[in-house]
């Protein structure tokens, strides 16, 4: 176990390293700051002088060896938009995006597996039928109409719900949470909806598909010629066959869902990482993009790992092969 | 939960048909088929693949999945019929009274529990019983089919057995609640030969001291010779011949069965070639009419165009055939 830690970190500086440059030389490609950043009534000598402020008047290889240097010390930049340390920009956003993919996953599971797991026990019958043709909805329609649907209804036909902002938040751990308020909930619940949308579509195939296949074991049937309910063969025998695959896509998607949760934040004016990126993007604002993705990377990292060892805890012929390596 | 106290034999089939309704039409997977297994005897059920035998023993279980049904006949175990049984009274029966052991041990076991989870659960569903017990159960169970330290590998999982521990595995579970009858499909056909002779001496001292009736579903005369006490000979979906395993083998009256037994090696016949039997078997959504063997057969005629019944041509002996074997009996 020890082993094989010390090399999935190892894996990871290395992954790291390569995506710092990848990114640095992409964003470098992208155009220069400076025509967006100072006004074009500034002469050539405040150019040149904020030129160098910024470090962008260095060649490429020197910059981002600077920037190495710094990063090593936990110092990916300051912003040039906002004039305060990119993680720290970055870090103060990030509770409200986690919060939204948390609960995003949560809405597609609690209500995938189920609906899954029906459709594939029954898969001939209306209701099977009906939750696969819902699933294709969900694949298909994209995020930002169901999002402007959903506001639209819920908040200004009905008025149930609110469809901007994070509502009231909690301090927590010192993070600003809203899932501890009822007024977070209402502000939460449309948007975690909407992005939950088209994890739950797969999650619901997912499950169908490993249902159907499992049903045909003949480990299923021997379980069922020991005169076991069908309850205790479908939750206990396959549902646990079934997680293995759920748990490991379903992990990779969690980090999608942070990272990408980008069009439903702009929609609901949720104020996490995804709007910021997209504001930086549109700013070039160098240092925040690249401590953004070098963050979103770090997470992916992070995740898969923890989906490794998730994996070997359901399925344990992963644990024995672990231990060898 | 004792065996009933009912006299006559354990386990009645008669005339069972278990059909499964295709697009393409009935397939009469099991037509007619009826025998009788009683306590502490070994009945073989021989046939090629497809003859309907291991559909057979999952219609006595009750789990013929759909399409397929029991579409008539009786299935008495203790004179109570199961073919009309309740789902809940077949549940409680299956593992209980009548147990089950399949083909391929590497796919019985459930990969992701551990052997004690899927032999304490087989006895919880059946009596009220705490962990500890049933744990104990488990553990004297996996001793008595001949796993060493059993203690310990009731906490392992199905993929660090092999293939013939885990069907001593499936064996034990089989065994657990001590079952009036155990239909095993096949259990030795996925195993190497010295694994299966153990398997096959530890079925049979089992079946004559605890006094279970078995049902050895296969397609292995060899096995059956040596084990069985009863023999039926399964084609299409049909008992073609029946009778004292001894005698079948020795003197088969019906064609089918002399072309079986024709075909395995033998030491007598050394250097001389197999007799095949010609042709293959039929298709069961198209079975020749009258005697479904007849197209293959060297003595059909005319005749075999209706179908020929059960008779009872020699004292014991039972085959489905207007021209049996019976000259070499006279001889």
């Amino acid at each position: 176990m020890t082993v094989f830690l010390i090399r999935r970190l190892m894996q990871a500086v290395v992954v790291l390293f390569a995506m710092s440059l990848i990114v640095f030389v992409g964003v470098y490609a992208i155009g220069n700051p400076i025509d967006i950043l100072i006004s074009p009534e500034a002469d050539q000598l405040e150019r040149e002088r904020a030129i160098h402020a910024l470090g962008l008047d260095l060649p490429l290889w020197e910059q981002y060896f600077v920037f190495l240097q710094r990063a090593l010390t936990g110092d990916l930049g300051r912003s040039f938009a906002f004039g305060a340390p990119a993680l720290q920009i970055i870090v103060e956003r990030m509770p409200a995006t986690l919060e939204l993919a948390v609960a995003a996953m949560g809405i597609s599971i609690l209500v995938g597996i189920p609906l899954g797991m029906w459709a594939g026990f029954r898969p001939e019958s209306f209701g099977g039928r009906a939750i696969m043709a819902g699933s294709i909805l969900g694949f298909s329609l994209p995020t930002f109409w169901v999002g402007l649907m959903l506001i639209m209804v819920f908040a200004v036909h009905l008025g149930w719900l609110p469809s901007t902002g994070r509502g009231e938040t909690v301090e927590v751990l010192g993070l600003q949470l809203s899932i501890f308020t009822w007024n977070g909930w209402t502000h939460l619940l449309l948007p975690a909806f909407n992005l939950a949308l088209f994890k739950m579509a797969l999650v619901i195939r997912l499950t169908r598909a490993g249902m159907r296949e499992n049903l045909l074991m003949d480990y299923v049937k021997f379980a069922r010629a020991k005169g076991l309910s069908p309850g205790r063969v479908i939750f206990v025998h396959v549902l646990k066959n079934i997680m293995i695959p759920v748990v490991t896509i379903l992990g990779l998607e969690l980090g999608s869902v942070i990272a990408f949760a980008v069009v439903t934040e702009t929609i609901f004016s949720w104020p996490g990482m995804g709007k910021l990126i997209i504001d930086s993007i549109n700013q070039l604002d160098r240092p925040v993009i690249v401590a953004y993705l070098l963050i979103t990377v770090s997470m992916f990292i992070f995740i898969n790992f923890v989906v490794d060892i998730l994996y070997s805890v359901l399925d344990p012929r992963v644990r024995l092969k672990e231990m060898k390596s | 939960m004792t065996a009933s106290a009912a006299t006559g034999p354990t386990l009645v089939v008669d005339d069972l048909r278990t059909h499964f309704h295709t697009r393409a039409g009935v397939l009469k997977a099991v037509d007619g088929v009826s025998f009788t297994v009683d306590k502490g005897r070994i009945l073989g059920l021989v046939g090629e693949s497809g003859s309907g035998k291991s559909v057979t023993g999952f219609s006595i279980l009750g789990l013929v999945d759909p399409p397929g049904r029991i579409a008539g006949g009786r299935i008495l175990f203790n004179g109570e019929d199961l073919a009309t049984a309740s789902e809940q009274r077949l549940r409680d029966l299956r593992g209980n009274r009548i147990a089950m052991i399949f083909q391929d041990p590497m796919m019985t076991l459930n990969p992701v529990l551990r052997i004690d989870t899927q032999m304490i659960e087989a006895l919880q569903a059946h009596q009220k019983m705490d962990r500890k017990t049933a744990f104990a159960r488990a553990r004297d169970a996996l001793g008595q089919v001949g796993i060493p330290s059993p203690e310990e590998r009731l906490r392992s999982y199905p993929h660090q057995f092999s293939g013939g521990m885990r069907q001593r595995v499936a064996i034990a579970i089989a065994l657990l609640n001590r079952p009036d009858v155990i239909i095993a499909d096949e259990p030795t056909t996925a195993l190497d030969v010295t694994i299966q002779a153990q398997i096959l001496f530890e079925a049979q001292k089992l079946c004559r001291e605890v006094g279970t009736a078995l049902i050895w579903i296969t397609h292995d005369l060899s096995v059956v010779a040596g084990l069985a006490d009863e023999i039926c000979v399964m084609y299409a979906g049909r008992v073609v011949e029946q009778g004292p395993v001894v005698d079948v083998l020795d003197q088969p009256l019906h064609p089918y069965t002399h072309g079986l037994i024709g075909s395995v090696p033998s030491r007598n016949r050394r250097g001389r070639p197999l007799t095949q039997i010609p042709g293959m078997a039929p298709s069961p959504l198209s079975l020749p009419a009258g005697c479904s063997f007849r197209t293959r057969c060297p003595r059909a005629d005319a005749a075999c165009a209706l179908p020929p019944p059960m008779a009872e041509l020699l004292p014991g002996r039972h085959a489905r055939c207007i021209h049996p074997h019976l000259e070499a009996v006279a001889a």
